[in-house]
């Protein structure tokens, strides 16, 4: 009897992968789907945090395809391992700190490891020749191949028949014929074959599919790695760079002041690790000072956050400044007008 | 019934920690999920239809949400 044969399928969230899971799972394959999380992803909820309406939540588009498509989607925690290809690639960045190369490397091979785990046969992306000019160009397929180890059990079923043969297209476990000679930049032929598959609510992310990619949130990173001297990074850290607003007055602190309640609430949950600031004179945000803020900063600090608070125009404002040992002292402030407070502390 | 505590994480880290749980329980079983992402309310659901647990209860609560779900044998 012939062997059920079985593909591991990168699910982004995205139209390509989505797509590339469908074409190779209609030819009988069963494939289930596998999405790393980075700490990085723009798939994550953290939109929702500036959104109190439960009902303006937006979808997982990683569980949403798979979803769609029929699969099971293991969603798989890489934040640890994930460090080294940010802060070292061998083949360097994209426009922002995006290492997408060695990312897809890292990607196919952490999916390489599953498929030996659970036993299953070949790996399935939905890279298409010429999309992205870092990752997704001809030379760089091969690489990718090669250097995460997959070979020739790496499909790529969009572009499959521009590529040479895999091991499953000469096994006959998956028809040739039946995958796809895509190339380019266009969108067209993707949207017109999610169209025939009647997925029609496909997540169109404008820039790539992490906030790697981001320029603002390159340049806090970047900044991050200078203030410290340091380039790594904590889980937190790089949460905290989506969070709020990002100032530093001087080199040796940065305030994080939340915008809205949501994001007030969820730097809350931080007030235990951070020197944090909030005015109880007014209404206003919370502040979290990461670095080595010293007592002759704490005027200039919580100026500021009286600034961005309800009291902006007020003589004075309190406000109350908390040691993450618990230790509370309050200052009576007058808020900084807004030309005091200087462009380049705003990251 | 057991609980697992995802409270202050963003999605979907309450998802891969159910994930990991869920590898460790047997079908029936049942799991109560605290969390305070509102994302969860529908990655639990989303998560828990492709892989054939079912989701028993939702409560919304002011601080958090509570989701009680039960293995459903698909996995194992
Ligand atoms: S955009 Fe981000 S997640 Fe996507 S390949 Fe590039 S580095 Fe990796």
């Amino acid at each position: 009897m012939k062997r059920q044969r079985k593909a591991v399928a990168l699910i982004s969230g995205g139209l390509d992968s989505m797509l590339a899971a469908k074409l190779v799972k209609e030819q009988g394959v069963e494939v289930e789907g596998i999405n790393f999380f980075t700490g990085f992803c723009v798939e994550g909820h953290t939109q929702a945090i500036r959104h109190s309406k439960r009902d303006k939540i937006k979808r997982n588009n990683a569980l949403w395809a798979a979803e769609q498509i029929g699969i099971k989607l293991h969603i798989v925690e890489v934040i640890e391992e994930y460090k080294d290809i940010v802060i070292n690639p061998k083949h360097g960045y994209g426009a922002n700190l995006n290492p997408c190369l060695d990312c897809k490397g890292f990607m196919v091979a952490k999916a390489l490891e599953w498929m030996h785990q659970h036993d299953f046969d070949f790996i399935v992306t939905g890279e298409v020749i010429g999309q992205r000019p870092m990752s997704q160009r001809a030379e760089t397929m091969p690489i990718i191949a090669k250097e995460s180890g997959a070979d020739d059990r790496l499909v790529r079923p969009l572009s499959a028949k521009l590529l040479p043969p895999t091991l499953p297209e000469t096994e006959g476990w998956i028809d040739r014929e039946k995958l796809r000679s895509l190339s380019g930049r266009s969108r067209k032929p993707q949207i017109a074959m999610a169209k025939d598959y009647g997925y029609l609510d496909f997540a169109q992310p404008a820039g790539g599919c992490c906030f790697l990619t981001d320029e603002k949130y390159a340049d806090k990173l970047r900044d991050l790695w200078q203030a410290r001297g340091d380039r790594d990074y904590e889980f937190d850290d790089i949460m905290l760079l989506k969070i709020g607003r990002h100032l530093r007055p001087k080199p040796h602190f940065k305030m994080i002041i939340s915008r809205d309640a949501g994001e007030t609430r969820f730097l809350h949950g931080y007030r235990k690790q951070f020197i944090s600031l909030y005015p109880t004179s007014h209404k206003g945000p919370l502040c979290l000072i990461d670095g080595a803020i010293k007592a002759e900063d704490l005027p200039l600090a919580s100026s500021i956050v009286a600034r961005y608070s309800q009291g902006r125009d007020a003589e004075e404002v309190t406000i109350n400044i908390r040691f993450p040992n618990l230790h509370e002292q309050e200052l009576n402030i007058s808020p900084l007008s807004p030309k005091e407070v200087q462009r380049d502390w705003i990251l | 019934m057991e609980e697992l505590d995802t409270r202050h994480l963003l999605c979907p880290m309450p998802v891969i920690k159910l994930q990991k749980r869920m590898e460790l329980l047997t079908p029936t079983d049942r799991i109560r999920v605290r969390a305070t992402d509102p994302g969860v309310l529908h990655d639990i659901p989303a998560w828990c239809r492709i892989h054939g647990h079912q989701v028993m209860n939702v409560v919304e609560l002011e601080e958090e949400i509570l989701i009680d779900v039960e293995y459903g044998g698909a996995d194992k």
